[in-house]
């Protein structure tokens, strides 16, 4: 099923939560909606699922204008951040429990089938009889997407779907949903405010910032070419270096990075830790090597330049760096944006 | 004996051997005094002329009537104040609504206002010199010293009990369940029934068992709108106070210790309840239980 959103609003007493958003979902795509709290993800989540109505703008899905259509209507499978899995019915009843309310009436053999179905999606045979308390976090999570998919939701809706999971877990489930998709090819809408999540699983990702989206595209996309500082700094840990433009080129220290379509002037490089580099010798700019953070893939150099800027680096677990070393960052690629 | 064990160790916070001896002992005598004594004396007196006596006084026809209008009065008020409990309770946690506030405080009234306050006013609303007295006379209601009286002061006592239970458990609950009971397409009705309900049953229950005892228990208000007519109006407690003034001390604790008795039995419901609440969470706690 196809989503359109159309210059969609959304006021909460004064506070302007979703700024005229404009979307288009292609049928069976799974699509992140990646921004900071407060940056209206959530509420347009809501408001595709019919939780919350627009106070402007029209929601679509295919033909249909879904905007006034109550959630009881919708077709839609939503999955809630907490879950929202029912304490008093087991796993099974859970999942069960759309069908058993539908206004398609079912029969329980049929029901249990189907119930015994989803068990196997979410690779959960024999918890049927288990109650919520009983399982795991990951696996309540399964059940509550058993649960979403068992009336044969037009449309996925899922808010924050691993956020309260350790991060192993977090990562089995996101391959694994990925798979689900795959083999299900429901369209799929989530919400999320970890930006591993969101390239990890999705086919487009959609960058949201005060209720407005600022930039999307798919992961490589958005990950090569962000648009905006606001797009660079979320995706990721970046540098920020001043640096002076002059005719299409970026000068900071002894180095320069190309700069088209930047205006002359006052102007930032940003540049990921991993775009940068420690060496003896320059060109580059040059720092001393505050302090050193080993981590599991390699060593994490915090430096500071004469400027009084620190930056972050990372180098091979081989390399010999101490703390009180000076020496040059070199720069191997930087965006630029204008201050 | 170990080491570990032989050290002396300075007491943990607020774990001082002579303030927690001190504390429980005081707790101790305090309940025996207080609470425990007047108990055993209601059913030592209620005996003390025999159990002739005793039985004498439970089948007089006065204490019958009495028994019977404090039941009704119970069997009207509680489904009453039970269904707006629940009603409060959703209003006030599910929804947003202008002087939200103000009613969470009104519904508290009861709580803080002797109940003999509460008697009083009925008796300016509904008395023959009242507000609607000349109204109700031109229709022939009779509401104050008539059993309806009786039940709208035991109501007013009573009114917040449910609520009160349910509105913190409802709102830690939040709107979640029964959004996402919508989204899978059940009705509001069926929402209520098979999801909200379930989840409150307890505090439900509970708030029920104490907006009852206290129905039977209500002296205050009553009393101001019942006019103590002795086999009409009179409710257990009101019955208990005149055969104490009519120097019937053996016949006033009889009658004392059937509502003491109807006290305990509740005590007794609260009590199986709360293990049956608590048992249901041991249960899902246990993975081997089947619980299908």
């Amino acid at each position: 099923m196809k989503i359109r959103l159309e210059n969609v609003v959304k006021t909460f007493e004064t506070f302007r939560a979703v700024k005229d958003v404009s979307l288009d979902i292609d049928s069976g795509e799974l699509v992140a909606l990646l921004g900071p709290s407060g940056s209206g993800k959530t509420t347009i989540l809501r408001m595709v699922a019919g939780l919350e109505y627009s106070d402007g703008g029209t929601i679509h899905f295919g033909d249909q204008d879904a905007t006034d259509i109550p959630v009881r209507d919708r077709g839609v499978g939503f999955v809630f951040q907490h879950y929202a899995l029912f304490p008093h019915m087991t796993v099974a009843d859970n999942i069960a429990f759309g069908m058993k309310v539908s206004k398609v009436k079912r029969d329980k053999a049929a029901i249990d089938a189907r119930v015994t179905d989803l068990l196997r999606l979410v690779r959960l045979e024999g918890l049927g009889d288990r109650f919520p308390a009983q399982i795991s976090g990951g696996q309540r999570q399964r059940v509550a997407l058993a649960r979403a998919l068992a009336v044969d939701p037009k449309v996925l809706l899922l808010d924050e779907p691993f956020g309260a999971l350790d991060a192993n877990v977090r990562r089995d489930l996101r391959r694994w949903l990925r798979e689900i998709h795959s083999e299900l090819g429901i369209t799929t809408l989530f919400v999320t405010h970890d930006q591993e999540e969101a390239l990890d699983l999705a086919d487009r990702v959609v960058i949201l910032k005060d209720g407005q989206i600022v930039q999307q595209g798919t992961p490589e996309e958005v990950c090569r070419d962000p648009q905006s500082a606001f797009v660079m700094k979320f995706l990721g840990d970046a540098n920020v270096i001043a640096a002076e433009v002059r005719d299409g080129r970026a000068y900071a220290g002894d180095v320069s990075v190309e700069a088209q379509g930047v205006a002359d002037g006052r102007a930032e490089l940003y540049a990921r830790p991993s775009d940068l580099d420690w060496s003896h010798a320059g060109p580059g700019i040059a720092a001393t090597i505050s302090r050193v953070l080993d981590r599991a893939d390699g060593r994490r150099v915090l430096a500071t330049t004469v400027a009084s800027e620190t930056l972050e680096f990372d180098v091979e677990p081989e390399r010999i760096v101490k703390a009180g070393e000076a020496g040059f960052v070199t720069l191997r690629r930087a965006k630029v944006f204008p201050v | 004996m170990s080491t570990l064990a032989t050290r002396k160790k300075p007491p943990r916070v607020g774990d001082n051997p002579i303030f927690r001896r001190s504390l429980i002992g005081i707790v101790l005598v305090l309940v025996a005094f207080v609470i425990v004594a007047p108990l055993i004396i209601i059913g030592v007196e209620a005996f003390s002329k025999g159990w002739a006596t005793y039985r004498d006084t439970i089948i007089h026809p006065d204490t019958l009537h009495a028994i019977m209008l404090t039941v009704l009065a119970a069997l009207i008020a509680v489904p009453v104040n039970t269904a707006f409990g629940i009603a409060a309770a959703w209003a006030i946690t599910k929804f947003d609504f202008w002087g939200k506030r103000f009613l969470l405080v009104l519904i508290e009234i009861p709580f803080s206002v002797s109940p003999i306050v509460a008697g009083v006013a009925y008796l300016f609303v509904y008395g023959l010199q009242g507000l609607f007295g000349p109204l109700l006379d031109a229709w022939d209601i009779k509401i104050l010293f008539a059993i309806p009286g009786i039940v709208i002061a035991s109501m007013f006592v009573t009114a917040p009990f449910v609520a009160r239970e349910l509105i913190p458990l409802m709102q830690a609950q939040g709107r979640d369940l029964e959004e996402a009971a919508t989204s899978l397409g059940a009705s509001g009705f069926r929402t209520f029934l098979s999801v909200t309900l379930p989840n409150v049953k307890w505090a439900l229950l509970y708030g029920v068992i104490l907006c009852n005892a206290r129905v039977m228990g209500e002296f205050g208000a009553v009393s101001v709108v019942s006019g103590n007519i002795r086999g009409q109006t009179n409710t257990l407690p009101l019955h208990i106070e005149l055969l104490y003034h009519d120097y019937q001390a053996a016949g006033a604790f009889a009658s004392a210790s059937i509502l003491a008795l109807l006290a305990v039995f509740t005590i007794i419901a609260k009590v199986l309840l709360e293990r049956q609440g608590a048992g249901r969470v041991r249960k899902t706690a246990n993975p081997a239980e089947k619980t299908s």
